[in-house]
């Protein structure tokens, strides 16, 4: 029993000072960060990596979802003899949610992983001890670049997988099953509101891409330098990834969307 | 060519003693490394001696005593001074620590970009210059993992002196060479400390090499400092650690095993 108690209260220690690591973590990077901006090319480097890298995946998959939001809209819509409403259903499921939310996930496992295995292993292999022996700040150089890189390819690649679901949903709407176009199109520009949908799903994709980018690195940073201490960095990654992605996602819903 | 000991030294260790967690490394260790000195550490292996190079480098703090560097105190340092001291040091990591992302010549070049406004052709030909003193400027288009162990060493000696540091800190930087890259490198180290006016603190295993090469060595066991001397004292020496390292016997003070109970515990558990 005591036993139990001890090991249930070093794990709440553990986890309360691994966040204050990380808080502090976290304020360093933005202290560096101006450093790792003044030199651009640095940081549009890591964009191409976490995003350029990432756009294939994020295509397909918005497209996949799409062509099921076309079909299970359309079959709970005609039952209510509503499926001209169909655009709207697509459009405003992918820009409040399934946009920013499953491109996170993705996001999450496609860049967020290689960044935390790229930090590990040159944490690993002493490349972030040579850089500060060489007084170049680690956190400067490596870090803030592919924080920022995150972070600014993190609402572009949601955008792009809420336009391509989008497409897909018109594909099966109107191409297959013959939604009228005008109605599916016209529908969706009156109800879907700029202010209300379109830029709440884009803070909540900009406040994803902080989270999962902060993860990445901080794992990266902070793992046991071996190779099993980088693994398990990793999975690390893709799972708090996953589960701030989900708990902030409905802690800004709430806030958000109220049927107001 | 041992320089004469003269004003304020460049390093000096006084009292130093360092652990990880409860296991202690080093204790009460004392030395002084001057201008124009190429110093020795040696050791047993598992003995302290890269511990040793990170305190003086400011990776690590000392638990007791002082570490100081060109007069300024190491474990006191903040971030700007510690990064400005440190401009003037170069460091060759154990294994080489090159950046993956980078080829060779990217890696020597990097230092020189990051701390120099010069311009990229001025660049080009100090990273060439570098490159050919560690013969491998034909190597510059190369990525690390194209190279051997020895070659990837020689870059990262390179790149540690590719600012020209007035201290350099080199650990090992002959493991993994031939004797012809040895014996190369071992000049390039004393050639390089004496145009520069530098001082240079090598660990290495290599007894030899080094007792014709340095001015001074140190003799690093159980976390002390157990002997020290110039090459031609460490020679005529009879104390047992040095006899022992300099004529490579398995039998001496300095222990081969990580302490351990006996073998046949281990034997007598297996059988029972
Ligand atoms: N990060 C660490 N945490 C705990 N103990 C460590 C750590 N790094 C090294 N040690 C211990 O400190 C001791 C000295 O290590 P160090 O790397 O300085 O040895 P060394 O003299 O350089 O050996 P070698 O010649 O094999 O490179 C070793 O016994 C090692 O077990
Ligand atoms: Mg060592």
């Amino acid at each position: 029993m005591s036993a139990l108690l001890r090991a249930i209260g070093a794990m709440t220690v553990n986890g309360i000072w691994r966040l204050g690591f990380m808080a502090r973590f976290f304020y360093a990077l933005l202290r560096y960060s101006g450093q790792s901006f003044r030199r651009l090319p640095l940081t549009i480097r890591e964009i191409y990596f976490s995003g350029t890298l990432s756009l294939l995946i994020i295509l397909v998959s918005g497209l996949f979802v799409g062509l099921v939001l076309g079909l299970q809209g359309y079959d709970i819509l005609q039952r209510f003899g509503s499926s001209d409403a169909l655009g709207i259903m697509v459009a405003l499921s992918l820009l409040r949610e399934l946009g920013p939310v499953v491109a996170g996930l993705l996001f999450a496992s496609r860049a967020g992983s290689a960044v935390t295995a790229e930090i590990g292993l040159m944490k690993t292999t002493e490349q972030l001890q040579a850089m500060d022996m060489m007084a170049v700040n680690p956190i400067a150089r490596v870090v803030a670049p592919r924080f920022w890189g995150g972070v600014i390819s993190m609402p572009l690649l949601a955008a792009m997988f809420s336009a391509m679901g989008i497409f897909g949903g018109w594909l099966i709407g109107v191409l297959a099953i013959g939604v009228d176009d005008g109605a599916f199109w016209s529908q969706m520009r009156a109800s879907v509101d700029f202010r209300y949908d379109i830029i709440n799903g884009v803070i909540k994709s900009f406040v994803f891409g902080v989270a999962v980018s902060l993860i990445a690195v901080f794992e990266g940073y902070d793992c046991q330098p071996t190779a099993e201490g980088v693994s398990r960095a990793i999975t690390r990654t893709v799972v708090s990834s996953a589960l701030a992605i989900l708990a902030l996602d409905f802690v800004l819903t709430s806030f958000m969307f109220r049927g107001l | 060519m041992a320089l004469i000991a003269s004003g304020n030294p460049l390093v000096s260790l006084k009292h130093v003693r360092f652990a990880y967690g409860a296991r202690e490394i080093l204790h009460d260790v004392d030395l002084t490394v001057h201008r124009g000195q190429v110093v020795a550490i040696m050791g047993g292996s598992g003995s302290g001696k890269t511990t040793l190079l990170r305190l003086i480098g400011g990776q690590l703090q000392a638990n007791a005593g002082t570490v100081e560097v060109d007069g300024q105190n190491m474990g006191r340092l903040p971030v700007a001074a510690l990064y400005a001291l440190r401009r003037r040091m170069g460091m060759l990591f154990q294994f080489g620590a090159l950046f993956t992302d980078m080829n060779v010549f990217d890696n020597v070049a990097f230092p020189l970009r990051e701390h120099t406004a010069l311009p990229a052709g001025t660049i080009r030909d100090l990273v060439l210059m570098k490159l050919h003193a560690v013969g491998l400027r034909g190597a510059a288009a190369l990525m690390p993992s194209e190279l051997s162990g020895g070659m990837a060493r020689r870059v990262a000696l390179a790149r540690a002196v590719a600012l020209d540091p007035m201290l350099m800190l080199y650990d090992e930087p002959f493991a993994g060479l031939d004797p012809i890259s040895l014996g190369t490198i071992g000049h390039l180290i004393r050639r390089l400390n004496d145009a520069l006016g530098a001082a240079s603190i090598m660990v290495t295993h290599d007894v030899q090499a080094s007792l014709d090469l340095v001015d001074y060595i140190y003799f690093v066991s159980e976390g002390g400092i157990v002997a020290h001397g110039a090459p031609a004292d460490i020679r005529a020496s009879n104390d047992p650690f040095v006899h022992q390292f300099v004529h490579a016997e398995a039998d001496g003070p300095v222990p081969f095993h990580y302490p351990a109970p006996p073998m046949a515990s281990l034997l007598d558990g297996a059988r029972a």
